[in-house]
């Protein structure tokens, strides 16, 4: 590569010159800004490094990171290998030993107060504002066992473990106190979200697997930051003066740091919910609002010293579902791109910085045995605390969480920056051997994200070489496999796994009718009961109203207005309403909570190479049938997985195929519908008309019959096909589902105008009232079209433009009597 | 017939489904009220209508074919014994059942039998074929609008020629049987019905 061998070069070149030049101003002194009492009069270009300095070289360093990651994102051949993290890690090492060559001092490190105050806020805030709420939620129980009692055993259990064998002569002469101990193991206890994420990118785990890691490592911080201060407290206050009082101290103080940070949290994100109603006027910048408030949540947090990454982290899930509903579309991808890099660049810096502060003679201390010891203990105890945890969990989890999930979590548990962070801000008075830890920190960190990074693709390989389908499948295989997940999703729902929780459901209940009041902008709300009507009852006369009410609004006018989309991802991607159809991606609870004998359906770890590898050996006639599939095939529910990703946001791919397969199954309902009503059978074969022939085929045709090509209306005829009265009688020969017509290519059903009058009692149809016609229907009819129905509306549709005259209405029969009202039935 | 509580069922019915599905009296009782929650007429048997009204039905692609299999053939309600007999068909295969009666027959939930329902899934006509069409209806219905008929087509074809050992270009029972030999079935198919 040697294009990529000169860029490289290049790059390097300009970073080793911007760290030494970077140095070179401190030892120069420019006296031009001084005075000008210099004897050669005006100078038209000065040089004014001091005035700068601070900002350019925090600009400069950010440059430099992002160039870094730069370098390393363009060899993807390394990347598959060594994730990201490690390979900045290792640039860092690089940096740092040039500034160190060039300075034998290290100038720039990572000081807790920027890690904490610039780097950690961002990359919280995205994972608060991007976490599956649902999922989250769903899991929260095992997150938190995970999260305090796994840490606090972590914790435990090194701090002690270390100091019986300090006890024991196995490190030398130290002489650290019990306490001390205890507070060493308390910070470096915490399993850290950044280090998990950058990981875990690679390896696409199970998404309750994920959850649960990724779940831990956020709420550990509560726990964390607790133990951290109880025992430096209890450091600062020595030995003979802890007794019960302090000791119950310190468990009340783990409450209320840990609720007041999310109390906090979540009041701000109300506030931000709120704010969100009003500022319409202000789009340009209501993404903005984001950051800021956000980032004031983790301050105000953190000056009542409660978490401020759980103060966060809530601020994002409790505001996620309100602004993401409220703004305007674009705000929305604004505020999701944006956190995203903040996030990413936050993240590539403490990597980087982690590796440069590495290269410091001053901070090294070394005794083997504290070293090799607290490696080892972390991962037996996590091993041991997480099988034990997961063991207590299983017993009561509708799906256990198998062995090989149980070790890719404990592997998983990386420590990162906060455990650094929280390590150099001990206070060396008081802790005799701080450069020992903070060296053991840093051990500890390169250790869990180089290694445990690099061996976790090969280890989860190998555990689940046995499961992952290698062989290659035939077409028919494929398409069964998938026609299996549909299956199995629809017996879900039909039986209605989803578990009636009352706690749940008393929790919807009372987001539904306050919160959602609240701080939802009435547009949205009024904009998302509409749908609410459609999908939750079904209901032929509500779906006849709605036709009717885009009829008179004027069919283009509503079909080219956003809000007759059905906009799936704003009202259900986010809704925890159990009556709201669960559709979108991150509704997987269901998932998880009933199909644990079917876990194995879809590999939980997806490994690209494997998959790619598998494709480059099939024959080419064969490659594209196989392909065609493999691209087109609807992805039943399981497989919308919300893959929570630091680089990745999703414009709602997955939407169009719900759309899709919505409107196919509506248009066939109508179908059959009407088929019922007309008492035949509709058309098993596909029929194939593209509109232009249509088009002829009325201009020539003598049957009287009209379509309406009005593709847009699918939507709106979907409303109505759904669900009919049952009083109709429904002839032998109905077939549902028979006659799947490839939409794109079908002519398209006109609006269901057979619908009796007596179902409508909407005021607002009165306008477009005529023709409730049937049609003879005559077996040629079918052969040659679908269901006809005659498009007499005289409202401004197109189609009636497009459709030749009216000279067949005079044939028709006028509409039948309407017989007493029956709306009742209905519903 | 009209309330509620003169629908309860009775103790003998719970123990006649129980010998023939295999559920669980909870789980009986569980599916038994989620049953007359879908039952919106209050009659006892449940028509298509009531299966359509489940949202999330509308949006899976197989949804109106897997409500079909839940009527008997020509007919438009299914009682609830009509209903359990086909969600046992998902019931997961639990080892001890395998050994239990040699004589008895087939359980619901055996593998053939959870064969033959995605069978007939594609087999609308029951003739225990699945023709070219019948194929390509289903495929469609699973695949995007993306694809063209011709393609489908070929896609179909390959699909049939795989299967298909003794060339009527149709996929029988038998042979769909061998073709899936590989797939876990029993794991494919099983839900874990909650108590």
């Amino acid at each position: 590569m040697g294009r990529g061998g000169s860029v490289r070069f290049w790059i390097f070149g300009s970073m080793l010159l911007i760290g030494v030049w970077g140095q070179e101003p401190k030892s120069e002194r420019h006296d031009e800004h001084g005075g000008g009492s210099n004897v050669s009069g005006i100078s038209i270009v000065s040089l004014e490094w001091e005035y700068v300095e601070p900002p350019y070289l925090v600009a400069l360093w950010i440059l430099v990171c992002f160039l870094c990651k730069l370098v390393i994102e363009a060899n993807h051949h390394v990347t598959e290998f060594i994730p990201e993290s490690a390979l900045l890690i290792c640039s860092g090492f690089i940096l740092g030993g040039m500034i160190w060559g060039a300075d034998k001092v290290q100038t720039f490190r990572l000081t807790p107060y920027d890690f904490f105050h610039y780097f950690l806020p961002p990359i919280i805030l995205d994972t608060g504002y991007s976490m599956p709420n649902k999922l989250f939620f769903t899991n929260l129980g095992g997150i938190l066992i995970h999260a305090i009692i796994g840490t606090c055993w972590n914790a435990a259990s090194l701090g002690l473990s270390l100091w019986g064998c300090q006890i024991g002569g196995a490190m030398g002469d130290l002489n650290v106190g019990l306490l001390q101990y205890l507070l060493f193991g308390s910070l470096i206890a915490a399993v850290d979200p950044v280090a998990v994420l950058a990981v875990f990118e690679q390896v696409h785990v199970n998404e309750v697997l994920f959850i649960m890691v990724f779940g831990e490592s956020l709420l550990n911080d509560g726990v964390t930051v607790v133990l951290f201060n109880v025992f430096n407290a209890f450091v600062t206050l020595g030995g003979p003066r802890i007794n019960a009082a302090e000791i119950i101290k310190g468990i009340i103080s783990f409450f209320v740091v840990a609720f007041g940070g999310s109390l906090v949290g979540f009041v701000f994100g109300l506030l931000f919910a709120l704010l969100s109603r009003c500022t319409k006027n202000i789009q340009i910048i209501e993404p903005g609002f984001l950051f800021i408030l956000g980032y004031l949540a983790y301050l105000t947090a953190e000056m009542l010293s409660l978490s401020a990454i759980l103060s966060i982290v809530f601020f994002g899930v409790c505001c996620q579902k309100y602004i993401n509903a409220n703004m305007d579309e674009n705000s929305v991808r604004t505020m999701k791109c944006a956190v995203k890099v903040f996030a990413n660049g936050a993240e590539t810096m403490i990597f980087v910085f982690l590796g440069i502060s590495a290269i410091d003679k001053s901070i090294w201390v070394w005794n083997t045995g504290f070293v090799l010891l607290t490696l080892l203990f972390i991962l037996i105890y996590r091993f041991m605390g997480v099988f034990f945890l997961t063991w207590f969990m299983n017993l009561t989890r509708l799906v256990p969480i198998d062995y090989t999930d149980q070790v890719i979590m404990s592997y998983g548990g990386l420590r990162g920056a906060v455990a650094y962070g929280l390590a150099v801000m001990l206070d060396e008075a008081k802790i005799e051997e701080k450069k020992l830890m903070v060296s053991t920190t840093l051990i500890v960190v390169y250790f869990t994200v180089i290694l445990q990074g690099v061996t976790m693709k090969p280890l989860v390989k190998w555990l689940k070489v046995k499961r992952a389908a290698s062989a290659e499948k035939t077409l028919i295989e494929k398409v069964q496999n998938r026609a299996f997940e549909h299956i199995l999703v629809a017996i879900e729902d039909i039986s209605g796994q989803k578990g009636n929780n009352y706690l749940r459901n008393k929790w919807f209940k009372f987001e539904e009718n306050w919160m959602s009041r609240i701080l939802l902008r009435p547009s949205v709300r009024e904009r998302q009961d509409k749908v609410f009507n459609v999908f939750h009852q079904l209901n032929l006369k509500d779906a006849m109203s709605y036709v009717v009410e885009g009829e008179r609004r004027g069919s283009l006018e509503f079909i080219r207005n956003e809000s007759a989309f059905v906009d799936f991802k704003k009202k259900f991607g986010e809704d925890m309403t159990m009556s709201m159809p669960d559709i979108m991606a991150d509704m997987s609870d269901d998932r998880s909570a009933a199909s644990s004998t079917r876990k194995e359906s879809v590999p939980s770890v997806s490994l690209e190479v494997h998959e790619q590898a598998m494709r480059g050996t099939r024959a080419a006639e064969g490659l594209d049938s196989h392909h065609l599939l493999q691209q087109h095939l609807y992805k039943g529910r399981k497989q919308h997985r919300h893959r929570y990703s630091r680089s990745h946001f999703d414009i709602n791919k997955d939407e169009n195929e719900i759309q899709e397969i919505f409107q196919r199954t509506m248009k066939s309902r109508l179908e059959s519908f009407k088929s019922g009503k007309m008492g035949v059978a509709p058309p098993k074969t596909i029929t194939k008309h593209t509109r232009k022939e249509q088009q002829q085929k009325l201009q020539n045709k003598k049957s009287k019959s009209r379509l309406s090509g009005d593709e847009d209306f699918e939507f709106s005829e979907g409303d109505s096909a759904s669900g009919y009265d049952t009083s109709f009688p429904v002839r032998g020969g109905y077939r549902p589902g028979a006659g799947i017509e490839n939409p794109a290519f079908m002519p398209d059903v006109d609006l269901p105008l057979q619908i009796p009058p007596w179902l409508e009692d909407v005021d607002s149809v009165a306008p477009s009232q005529r023709a409730q016609v049937r049609l003879p229907w005559t077996p040629s009819n079918l052969r040659r079209l679908s269901p006809l129905r005659i498009s007499t509306r005289s409202s401004d549709s197109f189609n009636l433009a497009e459709a030749p005259g009216d000279h067949q209405d005079d044939q028709l029969p006028p509409p039948p009597t309407p017989p007493p009202h029956r709306d009742g039935d209905v519903v | 017939m009209g309330s509620r509580a003169s629908t309860l069922l009775r103790e003998e019915e719970i123990e006649e489904i129980k010998k023939e599905t295999g559920f669980s009296h909870s789980q009986i009782t569980r599916l038994y009220s989620r049953f007359t929650s879908l039952d919106k007429g209050e009659n006892g048997t449940l028509s298509r209508e009531d299966f359509q009204r489940i949202p999330e039905l509308a949006i899976n692609p197989l949804g109106d074919r897997i409500i079909n299999a839940f009527f008997p053939e020509g007919e438009d309600q299914v009682n609830f014994r009509g209903f359990m007999r086909t969600l046992a068909h998902f019931r997961p295969i639990e080892d001890n059942e395998k050994n239990k009666n040699p004589t008895a027959s087939e359980p619901l939930n055996s593998r053939s039998n959870k064969l033959l329902f995605a069978f007939r899934l594609y087999d609308l006509d029951r003739d225990d074929k699945i023709s070219r069409d019948e194929l390509l209806q289903v495929l469609r219905m699973m695949v995007g609008v993306n694809i063209s008929d011709e393609q489908l087509g070929s896609i179909a074809d390959r699909t049939i020629q795989e299967a298909d050992t003794n060339g009527d270009s149709c996929i029988s029972f038998q042979e769909f049987i061998k073709v899936l030999e590989k797939v876990d079935v029993e794991q494919k198919m099983s839900i874990r019905f909650l108590h």
